[in-house]
């Protein structure tokens, strides 16, 4: 599903380089949860942002879903972010001034779906996350773990295969994380991929799989016993 | 994504910001309304002058010899007859100038013209009593006179009457149907005499004449003609002057079109001012929104979306603005022009004219930052604080 090979992000400050990913290779089959932790700075969001086609790398191959996307045109990799991924933000990234129903429509409006299909499909989806009640509240009527609800529900509303969450848990306090986490786990049963950065260990060690990053490097992989027992 | 629903984001953000999208409006709306009330006042100006020069008479053409060789009157009755295809008749126009009419105790000055008996057909004379000056009356140089009917009036004369004019003695022999609401210096405050008895009482040539020409659309062919002959006959095109209602009208058109095109040229400037206030705005509200811009991208949207997306509101604010403008134009060209004394009308031209520009100012001027949203980098987008 995705397949990392010997990838690089460099970022050129003045005179020195920054090795933010400095010769990643990583594969996750399709169906996997996988965490990916490590030191502030040691490069989980740079690798992140590759993976759901926000950044290029500078070397190296990204291969997604058995199509190269390292150097694909923007319209493209819109395209895959649109269709194929969804993303959970730390900050959660609703738009302000529309509604969370309007919110969690948007990606339906970039594909061109009907008003009717979209409205269905994001009820649908807010069902899910259990927002039915909020629809027309507006994202800062909200508290954060309900907002951060409602940016799951906007990221399951295109039925993407992978769902990335960057630290989703990182402005909630622990219980409501946890039940973010949850949620996360939930959807990977049902069969998306999830990828999901967080410097929790106790979080972390709730997925399938942990990498954990050091320095733009991965340091240490290690595949959890208890994770069946959910 | 449909442009019904691009529609629906620009004006929802557009609501959002009530005062800022009014005042980012008003260069375009200003603009806008200017380039109709002046179309408007201007076309009405120049209704105004075209039809005063109407009734002037819009078929004569009238001749001024100042020197060169002479040209009597029969020379011109000569060529008007051999032109008889575009001047179907002729005058002589002797005028006195001001001068003073008395009966025995009142008196008026006035202007005085010297005709002979085809004046009555050229400027359509229609008496109400009487009759009109004769061949006969220039042929004598009678003292006889028609009056108009202000004239009449004002020193309470009649058919038969005698009056004095600038002191010589003449019989009113015809006094003219009332015309032109009978008040001074109106077509009712006029006096014909015979030519000859003006010319020789004024101890002066006659030098101005009036030519009939029926059909309006040989106007300018017949004065080309009368032209040339007047060039031969005093010996050069600086001896005389031709003056037409249509020619004075084609001035006068020339004059409007002219001053018209100044206004719009200036309501132009406020509408390119109101142009640069959208780009200002839009370029605000893109760095405003940059974070939205990165979440939209992030979750799908094209370059293309949020190129709409931007364009569309600029021009939906600007077309807003144009629409306002026409109505504030429209609501206000007539009464205006009512205080001008003038009936201006909204010209339907000017009208679509200043909402295609508008459109189109939105269109030039929402490019560029449009394009500067689209071209955003989803990641700086979203790290943008
Ligand atoms: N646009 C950029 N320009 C320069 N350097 C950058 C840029 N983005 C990231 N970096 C650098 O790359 C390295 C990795 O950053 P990254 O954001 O991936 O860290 P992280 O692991 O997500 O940290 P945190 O846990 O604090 O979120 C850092 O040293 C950072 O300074
Ligand atoms: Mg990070």
């Amino acid at each position: 599903m995705i397949d990392f090979c010997d990838v690089y992000k460099i970022y050129q400050m003045g005179d020195y380089a920054v090795h933010a990913l400095d010769g990643v290779s990583l594969h996750i089959e399709e169906g996997e949860f996988v965490s990916i932790v490590g030191a502030s700075g040691s490069g989980k969001s740079t690798c992140m942002n590759i993976i759901g086609c926000l950044d290029e790398p500078s070397y190296g191959q990204y291969i997604l879903n058995g199509r190269d996307v390292s150097h694909l045109s923007s319209n493209e990799l819109a395209n895959i972010r649109n269709r194929m991924l969804g993303f959970v933000f730390q900050q959660y990234n609703l738009i302000a001034k529309l509604n969370v129903l309007e919110n969690v429509e948007l990606p339906l409006l970039y594909q061109g779906v009907s008003s009717a299909e979209r409205h269905a499909r994001a009820c649908e989806s807010l069902a899910r996350v259990d927002l039915s009640d909020k629809l027309k509240n507006l994202p800062s009527q909200l508290s954060g773990g309900q907002q951060q609800r409602v940016s799951i529900a906007r990221a399951l509303v295109s039925q993407p295969k992978v769902i990335l969450a960057d630290e989703p848990t990182g402005a909630l306090d622990s219980k409501t994380g946890q039940d973010v986490i949850n949620l996360l786990r939930q959807l990977n049963q049902e069969g998306h991929t999830i990828v999901l950065i967080t410097h929790e260990e106790n979080l972390a060690v709730q997925a399938k799989r942990m990498v954990r990053l050091s320095d733009g490097k991965i340091v240490e992989q290690c595949v959890m016993e208890n994770s069946a027992s959910f | 994504m449909k442009l019904l629903q691009s529609l629906i984001m620009a004006l929802k953000s557009i609501l959002a910001n009530k005062l800022r999208s009014f005042l980012t409006m008003l260069g375009i709306i200003i603009g806008v309304a200017a380039v109709i009330i002046l179309v408007g006042l201007v076309g009405g100006f120049s209704n105004n002058i075209t039809s005063s020069f109407a009734r002037l008479g819009a078929n004569t053409i009238n001749v001024m010899i100042m020197r060169g060789k002479t040209v009597t009157v029969k020379d011109i009755e000569g060529f008007a007859l051999e032109h008889g295809e575009f001047f179907s008749a002729y005058t002589p126009n002797v005028s006195m100038g001001n001068a003073t009419i008395k009966n025995r105790t009142d008196s008026l000055t006035t202007n005085v013209s010297g005709v002979n008996e085809l004046a009555e057909q050229i400027d359509s004379i229609e008496l109400a009593a009487g009759r009109f000056i004769c061949y006969l009356d220039c042929e004598s140089q009678r003292r006889v006179c028609v009056i108009g009917s202000y004239i009449a009036k004002e020193l309470a004369v009649g058919l038969g009457d005698s009056i004095r004019i600038n002191g010589y003695h003449f019989d009113v022999i015809g006094i003219k149907e009332q015309k032109d609401g009978g008040t001074a210096s109106s077509a009712d405050d006029v006096v014909y005499l015979p030519y000859t008895t003006t010319a020789r009482l004024g101890r002066s040539q006659v030098s101005n004449y009036k030519l009939l020409v029926e059909d309006l659309n040989k106007i300018n062919e017949a004065s080309d003609i009368l032209s040339d002959y007047l060039v031969e006959a005093t010996g050069s095109e600086n001896n005389f002057r031709i003056i037409s209602a249509q020619a004075m009208t084609d001035t006068v058109n020339e004059l409007t079109g002219t001053l018209s095109l100044v206004l719009v040229g200036i309501a132009g400037i406020s509408l390119l001012v109101g142009g640069i206030g959208i780009m200002n705005i839009m370029i605000v509200s893109v760095t405003e929104r940059t974070r939205e811009i990165g979440i939209r991208k992030s979750i799908g949207a094209k370059q293309r979306d949020i190129m709409s997306q931007f364009l569309i509101e600029a021009i939906v604010t600007s077309a807003l603005g144009g629409m306002l403008g026409i109505a504030v134009g429209a609501g206000l060209s007539v009464p205006l022009g009512k205080l001008m004394g003038l009936t201006a009308a909204v010209s339907p031209t000017a009208v679509s004219i200043a909402f295609g520009v508008s459109a189109g100012i939105g269109i030039i001027f929402g490019y560029f930052p449009a394009l500067r949203a689209a071209r955003l980098n989803p990641i700086d987008a979203l790290r943008y604080e």
